[in-house]
């Protein structure tokens, strides 16, 4: 990757397009019950609007958003949430990933389902998001980048 | 001459595509030939099943999503599983290359 200049016009517009990328990418996922979309879609969005960032701006502006560390482990976290949902499901007497079983109060079965399928959404969209920002920093990592 | 060729094909193949896409049938119901199938075992495909009890079962309206994260959950699971391998292997791989560069530089 070439040296980049900073450049004010391309930082602004960055800056006006990633907050409405990324609450996209939250409208995708969690909206995902009623119209398309879903956890990858959603993932990739909000990792669009992070490397947006990345790329308009240089090194020093971009880890002000998700870290080079914490990629790796956001994406475990992304994983286990799904995991640890299925797990919570076997504990309580169903199958692997049988979300009647959840253990929330108050609710009914298919209640319990429809936010059984929001919660591993939510942690594919995490993974997802994680995993695209991880492979764009090990890329560019020693590389003329900021 | 052959811009307009090109042009004149995919105008054919667009009003192909639109004349086969208005006899399909309607998406959703019931009744259409493909949900009512029988496979090798005569058993009912499951098409029939999804529609008509995806929103009783997760109380979600798109069948879709009902099918992806609660009837076949293992499945997306797997998905995500080679998500994240996809993405260390990158990790480990370009790190790796990385290192080796700079050691044969020194």
């Amino acid at each position: 990757m070439r040296r980049q200049f900073e450049s004010p016009i391309v930082l602004l517009g960055a800056r006006l397009l990633s907050p409405y990328i990324m609450v996209f990418g939250w409208y995708v996922i969690f909206f995902g019950h009623y119209s398309p979309g879903g956890g990858f879609q959603g993932g990739a969005l909000l990792a669009a609007s992070v490397l947006l960032m990345r790329v308009a701006s240089g090194r020093r502006i971009s880890r002000l958003q998700i870290q080079e560390f914490a990629t790796t482990p956001l994406a475990v976290v992304g994983v286990l949430i799904y995991f640890a949902t299925g797990l919570t499901a076997m504990a309580m007497g169903g199958y692997f990933l049988d979300y009647g079983q959840l253990p929330i109060p108050g609710l009914e079965p298919d209640m319990l389902r429809y936010y059984g399928i929001l919660i591993i959404e939510v942690g594919i969209g995490l993974a997802v998001m994680a995993i695209l920002i991880m492979i764009f920093d090990n890329m560019v990592k020693g590389e003329d980048y900021g | 001459m052959q811009k307009g060729l090109k042009i004149l094909l995919l105008i054919l193949f667009a009003a192909i595509m639109i004349f086969a896409a208005s006899d399909l049938p309607f998406r959703g119901d019931p009744d259409n030939r493909m949900h009512a199938e029988r496979s090798v075992n005569n058993t009912r495909v499951i098409g029939n099943y999804a529609i008509q009890n995806a929103y009783r079962d997760a109380h979600t309206p798109n069948i879709v999503t009902v099918i992806l994260g609660d009837y076949r959950s293992v499945d997306t699971f797997g998905e995500q599983i080679v998500i994240y391998t996809a993405g260390l292997i990158t990790l480990l791989v370009l790190r790796r290359t990385r290192r080796l560069g700079r050691s044969s530089a020194l």
